[in-house]
């Protein structure tokens, strides 16, 4: 590649990398700004808004409630979809079509028809079981199941889970030992992955909640958006910048892990020099 | 390298082997009939290579035996043990696969130690066993090593310490070499080899490569649509084959028309012994080794029936392999390089044929070098 074409392709990878973070960053930045603006135009900035955000019960409770629904939807995400995909992969291959369909189904349903379904059942729930917020946990979990399909059905395309299995199989790993000890490390990216996808769906879902009277981080915002909007937004940014934190800490903790070395096992280490055959 | 073995345990625990039975096993895949009654017995510590082209059932009687699948019918006896219902986890076989399957997460000593975790053995223990088994296959400086910096004949020695690590009843070889390129396959066969003899296991290799079964087995069994066509060691199988599958499946084979004639078989004016000297008397193809075809030490190449043009010379090395013309028929003779440059393509030439025993197979038409 000549040194002028080397250049200009810098030129744009820098260009797209501009518009692009301006597309993402200007709204964030306003948003900032508008949380930040003064009572008057004249006022100076004030962190005011950022302030009371500890200070509104109602919308503590509502991000307490996001992040415990966060948590169980990915807990039983995972518990659902990796035990079942790598088995369908391992022993039922015929069946990966129809789970991929069923997974997908979601993404044709809208919410409006999907509350309409679940509006009996959560009522049932609501008088006879419990009505606490954390149950729409079973609803987002259908929700969150075509993203979090994808991203396993990757991860798992990316090793030979047949081969890997029956390698442990033959040293006398049981299936619970070869899941966990085997397949799942070696698709930690993609569970990760799934993991924040399942969190993201979560952490911006509205209609549902709304639909179903339940006051989650998104309904919280919204209520607080017609009473004191430079609070709605700064909640608003503060959710954005959560899930960007969560992004760049899943991204650290996808990568592999440290090499354990001989040295601090206290074992000899060997010779630099072993078999050469290459 | 006995020094690591006796090291590592490995050798001093399984160096009796035990014998292994594979008695009429039968499975199917929908309408394909992949085992069709196998019965193999294994002497304690013996190699036996299972040889055929794909599709022969011959992988499928090793995953049988490793318990990777279930038999529809028949039994495996490990040790004097019916291991037929037994889950692969729980039958104590060693297993190295044809893909790299070494465990992308764990170092090499990691992966080594993995069986030896399974079998409840001591953190200090299992450490210190996984570094002497990888030492047996030469690979002690790579102990840190994840799969990704190893290439891919490191990976396979690997596998193979994994394996071996565990100290199983039985060793079972997936076509392991067959990923690896020509002189990677040689030097691990023969490290391979040499740690089977050592270790003294007893050993079930799958291959296609009838030269890499011929040059490691104590026996090879040939199979072909789920049965064994044959099984002895490797010098019979290929100078004495019991079919013309196994004839032609090992090694090339000239298909010459002749008459069989009294437990003789006249090809061409020249009369050779038979394999099945009961052969019934009539037309016939005799299927003879290139290495059997000689050039003739006289000069007559004006006619005959042995007389034709050298087409083509092949050059392997020490040997050469020769096309020779006959006008109806092509032959290949294998000659010694030197013999083969004094007969380049174009030359006249008298075959002779040496009377080593050959086998008939009795379909006489298509009659063509194989």
């Amino acid at each position: 590649m000549s040194r002028n074409r080397r250049l200009k392709l810098q030129i744009f990878r820098v260009a797209v990398f501009l518009v692009l973070g301006a597309f993402f960053l200007l709204p964030i930045g306003a948003m900032f700004e508008f949380s930040t603006r003064g009572v008057t135009d004249t006022a100076p900035r004030t962190l005011n808004a950022w302030l009371t955000i500890g200070q509104t019960p109602d919308l503590v409770a509502a991000i307490l409630a996001s992040l415990g629904l966060a948590v169980l939807t990915s807990l039983g995400m995972l518990l659902l979809l990796v035990p079942t995909m790598i088995w369908i992969r391992l022993r039922l291959p015929y069946l990966t079509r129809a789970m991929e369909f069923l997974c997908l189904l979601p993404l044709t349903i809208p919410a409006i028809v999907l509350v309409a379904g679940l509006a009996p059942i959560y009522l049932w729930m609501n008088l006879n079981i419990n009505d606490s917020i954390l149950t729409l946990a079973f609803v987002y979990l259908i929700l969150v199941l075509p993203f979090a399909y994808r991203a396993l059905f990757t991860g798992l395309a990316a090793i030979d889970v047949k081969t890997l299995a029956e390698a442990a199989r033959s040293l006398g790993a049981n299936w619970g030992t070869v899941m966990l000890r085997v397949i799942v490390p070696n698709m930690s990216v993609a569970i990760l992955n799934a993991c924040l996808l399942s969190v993201a769906v979560v952490l911006g879902e509205f209609t549902i909640a709304n639909l179903l009277n339940y006051v989650n981080l998104q309904v919280a915002i919204a209520l607080l958006g017609r009473a004191n909007a430079t609070v709605s937004i700064a909640v608003a940014v503060a959710s954005l910048l959560f899930a960007f934190i969560l992004l760049v800490i899943l991204s650290f903790a996808g990568r592999p892990r440290a090499r354990v070395h001989l040295e601090d096992t206290g074992l000899p280490y060997p010779g630099a020099a072993g078999g050469g055959l290459r | 390298m006995t020094t690591a073995v006796a090291a590592a345990g490995v050798g001093t625990a399984t160096r009796a082997g035990v014998e292994i039975r594979l008695e009429n096993l039968r499975r199917r895949y929908g309408a394909v009939t992949a085992l069709d009654g196998l019965t193999l017995t294994l002497a304690p510590g013996e190699l036996v290579a299972l040889l055929g082209p794909s599709g022969c059932g011959k992988t499928t009687a090793l995953r049988l035996l490793a318990g990777l699948e279930e038999a529809d019918g028949g039994r495996v006896v490990i040790g004097g043990h019916d291991v037929t219902g037994l889950p692969a986890n729980k039958r104590d076989t060693g297993m190295v696969f044809q893909a790299y399957s070494l465990f992308p997460h764990m170092t090499a000593w990691e992966n080594v130690a993995f069986g030896l975790q399974m079998r409840k053995i001591g953190a200090a223990d299992r450490r210190r066993r996984a570094i002497e088994t990888l030492e047996l296959v030469g690979l002690g400086g790579f102990a840190n090593r994840y799969a990704h910096q190893m290439s891919g004949g490191q990976q396979q020695r690997v596998a193979l310490a994994r394996a071996l690590a565990i100290r199983p009843k039985v060793l079972l070889l997936d076509e392991p070499l067959s990923a690896l390129d020509a002189k990677v396959r040689v030097r691990l066969r023969d490290e391979i080899r040499r740690v089977q003899l050592d270790v003294g296991i007893t050993t079930l290799f799958v291959t296609h490569d009838q030269e890499e079964a011929l040059a490691i087995a104590d026996r090879v069994g040939v199979m072909q649509s789920g049965r064994l066509e044959q099984v002895g060691p490797p010098t019979t199988i290929y100078s004495r084959p019991a079919t013309p599958f196994v004839a032609e499946f090992v090694g090339l084979t000239n298909r010459l028309p002749g008459i069989v004639r009294g437990g003789q078989v006249e090809v061409r004016g020249t009369s050779l012994p038979l394999v099945q000297p009961d052969a019934a008397d009539g037309a016939a193809v005799a299927l003879v080794r290139p290495e059997a075809v000689t050039f003739a030490s006289d000069n007559e190449t004006a006619a005959g029936p042995l007389v034709g043009t050298v087409i083509a010379v092949a050059f392997l090395g020490a040997t050469s392999r020769v096309t020779v013309d006959l006008g109806d028929i092509t032959v290949l003779a294998q000659l010694a390089t030197s013999e083969a440059a004094a007969h380049p393509a174009g030359t006249r030439v008298r075959l002779a044929l040496r009377p080593d025993a050959v086998l008939i197979a009795r379909e006489t038409t298509g009659a063509t070098s194989a």
